[in-house]
């Protein structure tokens, strides 16, 4: 099948071509179950080798090429022809300076995630046998779902409280401390909560839901940034997540 | 050109990166990581199955046994000490990952879970054994996500998106590393008293891999172009299943939590092909029977590929065959808890649902077992005799320690860089506080630079994306699983057909500054014809089988004339290189020897090499 693809570009870098247009290409012999990534390589690569995006590993793990394709946001690798038609319009995800084409600074992204304490505080002697620390697999189950982001900004590119407003941590920050804030191991649960209780933390979030759907690798984003207002509302990270029984 | 200073400059943001980042900088060195990617996109997040270490945790385990099984996967061209130092060092390895936070899943005990992997077994081969520590089926994203939080942690100094293209020799030491900043593609030089290369593999030479795009191997070719010798550059791993045409990798765990091969004929073949270990057999081994199945006429419609089966009702039906306990026995959710990513692949690109249906899968590109020199330490060496080149470290997939000998064992990749990168940190953060700063030369990264002025200037007929797809079909055809004599030749004439075209008719369509994609990826493809070259002569120079370099013509493995290092220099002008290959490196066998010296009879030496068996 033939498809069209209208992509959103920009070359700040070459005169007349500094503000955003829109730019056709037809390809042919598409097939159904072709990934989108491909077929911006088969332009990049046959048609207009200037087409700029960001990717690597070409199966939904690495994150680098979070798009807004057919108006939603979503990793090029991990989305088919099959799923977005014959016309496919792709722009940069929104609400990130526009670098060139669809490649956009992630710099105030990883800056927010960074603002939230994203990594495993806890400093009681190790265990005296040298091993590991022990976690129950029901404890580990807790913020199983938070594990899997991959800081691809999907989420927080959906989100309109975002849009409207750069300072706002955003999804994927809440999501990173949510990681943490709810590992049994871990004990900076209480300083966290303090920083997502700012202005500029958990309470920005209007419970649109954008981001759930936009994620990727399917982490139920609104519901974990909930779980994290319940518990800055209690007080405790302690018995906020129902955790299902134990398979 | 802006310069920056710091100790130690390390090249990449994966896995060995990471780790020596942390280890250099908590031995007091001033470090910074210059990456071509954003470190959380780094290659090592896509490993999957799990991290090797003999804790014990559901089975009696050793890590001489780890030792035993990572040298015999190797099919004894591993380095022994060093295989030793790596099962040894894995363990406390994995266990400062948990005290930094790694959400490995847990047994019933509360303690680090283990799975069953290809080639790990108990007691010299006795049975296999659960030593794959694992967090479900993403264990790589765990390790590379809690690595590059104890970065942020530790305030180590990030330059992401800062590709590397060039080092700074002076006087035989190293003195820093150029870089292109992508945002603006301005060059930078990073003047360093050490540098580090953790840069990755060079899967993209092939066609079907499960490799990442940006796995260009750029720091290897960068070691090359400036007179580093390469080491065991014929042996890259197929992993035996890929997703049927598209490469991407299915793990072993699958197999490790039961899932069996299946041909056209609904025969669980690798029970011929390795009656012990079967379809757990080590890669080289099962990716061979994949082929070889193919060539007798029984691949799936005969087009190459096989089933991989992890179907509850046919994982138990020969679990009960075998006599295991039925509490072992697997349920849908089991494959579910186990394997989610595994389903969304296959649900994602194939349509297909492993719980009720089998997953096409076909050999693909892997791994490079070769790679950049170096010792126990991560120092990268430069001779035959393992003479060090002052400043110079590399680790994890681009250096060969070497671990892997001919053919890695699941799992040890993800072991190697935690452990080398580990060592090579902290030997870093020793040595740059007993030297002084190189000077810089004057003219440094000019060179460079003019050699990307003469790609972006490429006005030519040639696309970079025709001449690597064209490398990539070649090397899968001739330089693939299997070799011979011809195919070899016919790798190279057409890879030297390449580079003429590449240095003589490129063409480049964005000629800007900011962001320029299209030339970066003209330059590593560079990058990947000279390994792509250095691979096939190495191939064809090496005269016997041996792990994953299997030559039809000379189909056994031959310990008399072989059982050595290949080192591979290149030569003379970049557009039209020499080589200079030398099969004289020693293959450590002290674990053996040590074993003659106690007067064991043959028969209970454990480390001689032997033909393999699974």
């Amino acid at each position: 099948m033939d498809v069209t693809f209208k992509i959103r570009r920009q070359n700040p870098d070459v005169r007349d071509l500094e503000k955003p247009y829109w730019q056709e290409f037809v390809l042919n012999d598409v097939d159904p179950t072709d990934r989108v990534l491909e077929m911006l390589h088969r332009i990049k690569w046959e048609q207009d080798g200037s087409l700029s995006l960001r990717r690597s590993c070409a199966h939904g793990v690495c994150g680098s090429d979070a798009m807004r394709i057919n108006g939603v946001n979503r990793l090029a690798c991990k989305i088919l022809i099959r799923d977005v038609g014959e016309r496919v319009q792709v722009e940069p995800i929104l609400g990130l300076p526009v670098v060139k084409d669809l490649i956009v600074d992630m710099t105030p992204f990883f800056d927010h995630y960074k603002q939230v304490m994203p990594f495993f505080v806890n400093d009681d002697p190790l265990p005296e046998d040298g091993r590991e620390r022990l976690q129950t697999q029901a404890d580990r189950e807790q913020f199983d779902d938070t594990t899997k982001c991959i800081l691809c900004a999907c989420c927080t590119t959906s989100c309109p409280s975002f849009w409207a407003n750069g300072h706002y941590v955003g999804p994927a920050a809440i999501v990173g401390a949510h990681r943490f804030i709810f590992d049994s191991r871990d004990q900076a649960g209480a300083e966290r909560l303090d920083i997502l209780s700012e202005p500029n933390g958990v309470w920005r979030c209007r419970t649109i839901f954008n981001c759930t759907p936009a994620c990727p690798r399917d982490i139920e984003v609104t519901k974990a940034i909930g779980e994290v207002k319940l518990a800055i509302r209690k007080g405790t990270n302690v018995g906020i997540i129902e955790t299902s029984a134990i398979h | 050109m802006q310069v920056h200073k710091h100790d130690a400059i390390i090249i990449g943001a994966g896995g060995a990166g990471l780790m020596a980042a942390l280890y250099a900088s908590k031995g007091g060195a001033d470090v910074a990581v210059v990456s071509k990617l954003y470190p959380t996109r780094s290659h090592t997040g896509t490993a999957q199955g799990g991290i090797g270490a003999a804790l014990g945790n559901l089975d009696e385990d050793k890590p001489i046994y780890h030792t035993y099984d990572t040298v015999k996967g190797g099919d004894y061209l591993a380095d022994q000490h060093a295989a030793k130092i790596l099962a040894e060092n894995a363990m406390e390895a994995v266990i400062e990952l948990e005290h930094m936070g790694l959400p490995f899943d847990r047994t019933s005990a509360q303690r680090i879970s283990q799975r069953r992997f290809g080639g790990h077994t108990r007691n010299f081969g006795e049975e296999l054994v659960r030593r794959a520590c694992h967090a479900a089926d993403r264990t790589g994203h765990m390790i590379l996500q809690t690595l590059y939080q104890q970065c942020i942690k530790n305030e180590v100094n990030f330059y992401d998106e800062f590709q590397v293209v060039d080092m700074i020799v002076v006087e035989g030491s190293v003195a820093g590393v150029v870089a292109i900043e992508l945002g603006t593609g301005e060059f930078h030089i990073f003047h360093g008293k050490a540098s580090f290369f953790a840069s990755g593999g060079w899967g993209r030479c092939w066609s079907v891999t499960s490799n990442a795009h940006s796995l260009t191997g750029d720091g290897a070719a960068i070691a090359l172009r400036r007179g580093l010798p390469l080491q065991d550059m014929e042996f890259f791993q197929f992993h035996p299943t890929g997703i049927y045409r598209m490469g991407i990798l299915i793990t072993e765990g699958v197999r490790g939590e039961g899932g069996v091969l299946i041909n056209n004929v609904g025969e669980r073949f690798m029970e011929r092909y390795a009656p012990s270990a079967k379809d757990l057999a080590s890669r080289d081994v099962v990716s061979r029977a994949i082929y070889l199945e193919t060539r007798a006429g029984r691949s799936i419609k005969g087009r190459g590929y096989m089933h991989l089966d992890v179907r509850p009702q046919t994982v138990n039906r020969y679990f009960a065959e075998e006599g295991r306990d039925r509490a072992d026995f697997i349920d849908e959710s089991t494959v579910e808890r186990k394997l989610p990513d595994i389903l969304d692949f296959c649900r994602t690109y194939l349509g297909v649902d492993p719980v009720h249906e089998p997953m096409p899968v076909q050999p693909t590109a892997h791994y490079a077992m070769g790679g950049i020199p170096t010792n126990v330490d991560a120092e990268v060496v430069i001779d035959a005799a393992g003479r060090v080149m002052p400043g110079a470290y590399a680790a994890g997939e681009t250096a060969c320690v070497s671990v892997h000998g001919a053919n890695r064992l699941g799992t040890n990749s993800l072991v190697d860089l935690v452990v080398f990168g580990r060592r090579g940190g902290m030997k870093m953060a020793e040595y740059v506080k007993g030297v002084d700063w190189a000077p810089l030369p004057k003219d440094a990264g000019a060179e460079i630079e003019s050699e990307f002025e003469r790609i972006r200037q490429g006005a030519g007929k040639s696309r970079p994306g025709e001449l690597r797809q064209l490398m990539q079909e070649t090397m899968m055809e001739n330089v693939g699983v299997f070799r011979t004599e011809e195919t070899l030749q016919r790798g190279i004439q057409d890879l030297a057909a390449l580079r003429e075209r590449f240095y003589k008719d490129l063409q480049i369509d964005d000629k800007s500054r900011v962001f320029n994609t299209d030339l970066m990826e003209a330059w590593e493809l560079g990058c990947l014809l000279d390994l792509a070259d250095v691979t096939a002569r190495t191939a064809q120079e090496r005269k016997e089988s041996r792990g994953a370099h299997s030559r039809e013509d000379f189909n056994k493995r031959d310990d008399e004339n072989w059982l050595a290092h290949s080192l591979i220099y290149q030569r003379g002008k970049m557009s039209d290189p020499s080589y200079e290959a030398h099969f004289d490196k020693k293959v450590d066998l002290s674990l053996w020897e040590e074993e003659v010296q106690q007067g064991l009879p043959e028969a209970q030496q454990k480390f001689r090499p032997v033909e393999r068996v699974y």
